[in-house]
């Protein structure tokens, strides 16, 4: 594990038989050639971006009103536009670093992986370098529904800095996330088995969560589990982050969320890439 | 890279590869059970097996992709286990499948290896263009892989192991499921590689092939090794090529096998008919076919057709071990993600067809 972790960090480790460990610019130089590697598939397969492209605008429109008259009230859809965005954040982040599972998967059923694995370079850069240009996608998805947003009507009830903040903290944890479905990619057998398990997993979490409604609304059990739902937390957080309310609980459990699943999964993602034969 | 090859000549050793013992077993399967071989420095060893017999798996030890569950393994003079980090640095690995990105061009592939082996990006891309001249992919160099036929793909593969100009080469079943046009572009690529110097370890189900490429051969099933040495040395006792004649009146079959016992042509020996007529002649060099097919021929006999066969891998089996070769043990197979794509076409010998008008 601590040898996982030291690759990770990029850390010229001191261990006993350090001849030939990578060091950190060679690291950083390696996972620059495999990010440019995942940009140059995107720019090949320009299909692979409509996840990114149309998922906000798709969720916007459909939450907004769909559910946004039953819930803030017929012609008042426009307050669920301030409630709904900043939930949808959370959400983007979740199924874009979903995808990431099944890439994985999709990934080690060609020999490319075989050759990288052969090739003096850390094995976490792999992973890491995938991480990255996911994160870009994220970006560029959160731009687009937040952009959505504001055509919509939405209102940013603090200012840009606390914005941008929302903006970190959905990268922040779906960058952790990715992590369990880069491990998911790695233990399954087939990229369709990592989709049905992550649906699964999924689906009530999103759902069981502030994201789309208030937890005040749902029932006893079901809003304690949104409390401990590391999903409401975001968009609780975003939500207080964009429009206004109490900021550092919220907040800080995303942090400890993101913290917490990468500290324990991000190891156990390279000890298995490296296992996986 | 001169670092590497310093460190080859300091371990004073001519072994490039030296493996003792090495086990690995997947469940019940011996993969390999107590593997024992050298390649010597500038040398081809060709593994010959047929599927399923651990050749997939010992390149994958090798190549520090599988952990091996006993005995030991070194790779210009590195560790497999120990040192797998240097070990990396001087090999190369070309799979029986392509392990390029299909998605990438050919230049691309070629780059982005270069870069992991932390080529500056200059003499990175100097170095790609250099290797897709050399094996005929300039013209493609732009296309993404996944457009590439077979043996181009099989091309690019072989120059992204190229790139770090390995000192060892690990070429796991090479030609296999390519034409035999392409099968010969590829060959004469890994002889050129070899005139520059590389050690090649060459599995392989083709007899031919290993003939053609190898210097030393190995015969492995079912994890064990079972015959090894020179070429030539196992062909001898192999009893080299058939020599298949078709009589023009196949009556004339039974005469036929009597003129060349009689004829006592030097160390022609063993000519038999088949019931529908066809003349087998077990024979060692090209002036015993002279020989044969010129004796018959001043005798007034009538050939229709002729043709020289090598020992298919089974003929192998039986001459070295007096059984037959075992049935593919899927299960090591199923190890090998992208190796279901490729199915090889079972262990068949080759046919080398040498028609002759009389």
């Amino acid at each position: 594990m601590s040898a996982a972790t030291a690759t990770l960090t990029g850390a010229p480790a001191k261990a006993a038989g350090s001849e030939g460990r990578i060091g950190l610019r060679a690291n950083m130089r390696h996972i620059g050639a495999l990010a440019r590697r995942n940009m140059l598939q995107i720019k090949q397969d320009p299909e692979s971006m409509f996840d990114v492209l149309l998922m906000p605008v798709i969720f916007t429109l459909l939450f907004v009103y769909v559910f946004g008259g039953a819930v803030s009230g017929k012609g008042h859809q426009h307050d669920y536009v301030d409630y709904v965005v900043p939930g949808l954040m959370a959400m983007m982040g979740m199924n874009i670093s979903m995808a990431v599972g099944t890439g994985i998967n999709d990934d080690f059923q060609k020999g490319v992986m075989d050759r990288f694995r052969t090739m003096p370079i850390a094995r976490s850069s792999v992973l890491i370098a995938k991480i990255l240009v996911e994160v870009g996608r994220m970006v560029i998805a959160i731009g687009i529904l937040l952009g959505m947003g504001f055509a919509l009507g939405m209102n940013i009830g603090t200012d840009v800095p606390h914005l941008l903040m929302a903006i970190v903290l959905s990268l922040f944890f779906g960058a952790s996330l990715m992590w369990i479905f880069i491990l998911l990619g790695l233990t399954m057998k087939t990229a369709q088995a990592v989709q049905g398990v992550a649906m699964l997993v999924l689906m009530p979490l999103q759902f069981g969560s502030s994201i789309f409604a208030k937890p005040t609304t749902m029932p006893g059990w079901l809003e304690s589990f949104t409390k401990f739902n590391p999903l409401s937390n975001l968009a609780d957080a975003s939500r207080a982050l964009i429009n206004g309310g109490a900021v550092a609980h919220s907040v800080w459990m995303v942090v400890a969320w993101s913290v917490g699943i990468t500290v324990v999964t991000a190891p156990l993602a390279v000890a298995r890439f490296r296992k996986r034969t | 890279m001169v670092d590497m090859t310093t460190r080859l000549t300091e371990d004073g050793g001519t072994t490039a590869v030296e493996v003792r013992g090495l086990v690995k077993h997947y469940g019940p399967t011996k993969a390999l059970d107590g593997v024992d071989l050298d390649v010597r420095r500038g040398t081809v060893l060709g593994v010959l097996g047929p599927n399923g017999a651990g050749k997939t798996t010992l390149v994958r030890v090798l190549s520090t992709l599988v952990q091996p569950d006993a005995g030991t393994a070194r790779v210009a003079g590195f560790d497999v286990l120990k040192q797998p980090r240097q070990l990396r640095r001087v090999i190369g690995l070309t799979g029986q499948y392509a392990s390029v990105d299909e998605k990438l061009s050919g230049r691309e592939n070629l780059y982005m290896i270069g870069r992991l082996l932390d080529l500056p990006a200059k003499a990175a891309r100097a170095r790609a263009d250099e290797l897709l001249e050399r094996f005929s992919l300039t013209e493609a160099a732009k296309r993404p892989a996944m457009q590439y036929s077979g043996g181009m793909r099989r091309r690019l593969d072989l120059a992204a192991s190229m790139i770090g100009h390995p000192a060892v080469l690990y070429l796991d079943e090479p030609t296999t499921g390519l034409d035999p046009r392409t099968r010969n572009e590829v060959w004469e690529e890994v002889q050129r590689m070899v005139a520059d110097g590389a050690t090649v370890l060459l599995t392989t189900q083709y007899m031919e092939e290993a003939e053609q490429l190898a210097h030393e051969l190995t015969i492995i099933d079912r994890g064990r090794i079972i015959a090894g040495g020179k070429v030539a040395e196992l062909k001898a006792k192999v009893g080299g090529r058939t020599l298949l004649i078709r009589p023009s009146r196949s009556s004339a079959a039974p005469a036929m096998v009597a003129a060349i016992a009689e004829a006592g042509l030097d160390g022609v020996a063993g000519a038999r008919a088949d019931d529908s007529g066809l003349v087998s002649v077990p024979i060692l060099s090209d002036d015993q076919l002279t020989a044969v097919v010129g004796m018959l021929g001043g005798r007034g006999f009538g050939i229709a057709h002729i043709e020289t066969h090598l020992p298919s891998l089974d003929e192998v089996f039986l001459a070295v071990t007096g059984e037959k070769a075992s049935a593919p043990q899927d299960a090591q197979d199923a190890q090998d993600p992208g190796s279901s794509g490729h199915a090889a076409d079972g262990a068949a010998g080759t046919d080398q067809k040498v028609e002759v008008s009389v």
